[in-house]
């Protein structure tokens, strides 16, 4: 069908749901119009994957190492809170 | 008693607490920690925070208008830890707790600044002019299937730790909890005291700006 339909999603719109199809948010119907889209539109499966990778890449910020300073600083700290709970 | 130096080097060779890319190796649990810093160990306490400090220190300065304010509710959260662990009961994660608690006292701290935290709703996830009038792309999207491992690698971690910080801070809130920390998306509306609708919709903006921000950072450094 070379005509578009009504309920067909425009890739405008698809960038606004994507976060809610990765977060299984979507409707039923609303699922399958996304995927439809996403079927005959190169760029918006590439937007999905950008938006995974973002995900991804986020996911390996964490930790950051303590420096020495803080390490120390937590030490004496929790040193200091225990004598604390014991003494009182 | 290991070094100070060896003790730094057994904390960065561990893995991330939960990655999508990373695999969970033999490191010990929240649990176990928690267990023994109730048996008064030093070492566990420190792993704990070596583990969230930086999270902390993150998401509660999206309450507090500066790093200072930010720290003391860090390290109230702290103490809260040491003198109420034997209260913890594992009813949720220790990871739930600690944030609960933290939010708590960031948010007691933040609102003596009465600071204006706005959803910033009704930004587009896209810069409108990237599509033509029909609303489809006006440019090829490029793909990042090769952008992948780049991402990860550590030169991006300064560039990626700065895009969080460039971020409104409730959007930021929700990025941290849910995409570094790996709170189920319940646990983060428990922490945050929003509702599921209010979460998915600033996690939408969050995600999305994040997206635009490192689309701009590659296109910068020529891929």
């Amino acid at each position: 069908m070379l005509l578009r339909r009504r309920s067909d999603l425009v890739c405008q719109q698809v960038v606004e749901l994507v976060n809610d199809y990765l977060e299984d948010g979507l409707s039923r119907a609303d699922r399958r119009r996304f995927e439809a889209h996403l079927r005959a539109c190169p760029n918006c499966t590439n937007y999905l994957e950008q938006m995974r990778a973002t995900i991804r890449a986020m996911g390996t910020l964490h930790p950051d190492d303590l420096t020495p300073d803080v390490r120390d600083e937590f030490t004496q700290l929790f040193r200091q809170w225990r004598s604390e709970d014991g003494g009182g | 008693m290991p070094t100070d130096r060896s003790a730094r080097r057994a904390l960065r060779s561990r893995p991330a607490p939960r990655t999508i890319l990373t695999v969970e190796g033999t490191r010990e649990g929240d649990g176990e920690l928690v267990a023994r810093i109730r048996a008064g160990d030093e070492g566990a306490f420190l792993m704990l925070v070596g583990r969230y400090n930086a999270s902390m220190q993150r998401l509660a300065r999206t309450y507090v208008p500066n790093d200072a304010v930010a720290e003391e509710a860090v390290q109230d959260t702290w103490i809260g830890v040491v003198r109420g662990v034997d209260r913890f009961e594992g009813r949720s994660s220790f990871k739930t707790w600690l944030f609960r608690i933290l939010v708590n006292r960031a948010r007691t701290a933040g609102a003596r600044e009465h600071r204006d935290l706005s959803l910033s709703d009704g930004e587009p996830a896209v810069d409108p002019s990237r599509f033509d009038s029909a609303g489809a792309w006006a440019q090829p999207l490029e793909s990042w299937a090769d952008a992948d491992d780049r991402l990860v690698a550590a030169t991006w971690s300064a560039c990626l730790r700065e895009a969080l910080g460039e971020l409104p801070p409730r959007q930021r809130q929700i990025v941290i909890l849910r995409d570094m920390e790996g709170l189920p998306s319940d646990d983060v509306c428990d922490v945050l005291g929003i509702s599921e609708g209010n979460q998915r919709v600033l996690l939408h903006r969050g995600r999305s700006r994040l997206r635009t921000m490192l689309e701009s950072e590659l296109a910068a450094r020529g891929r």
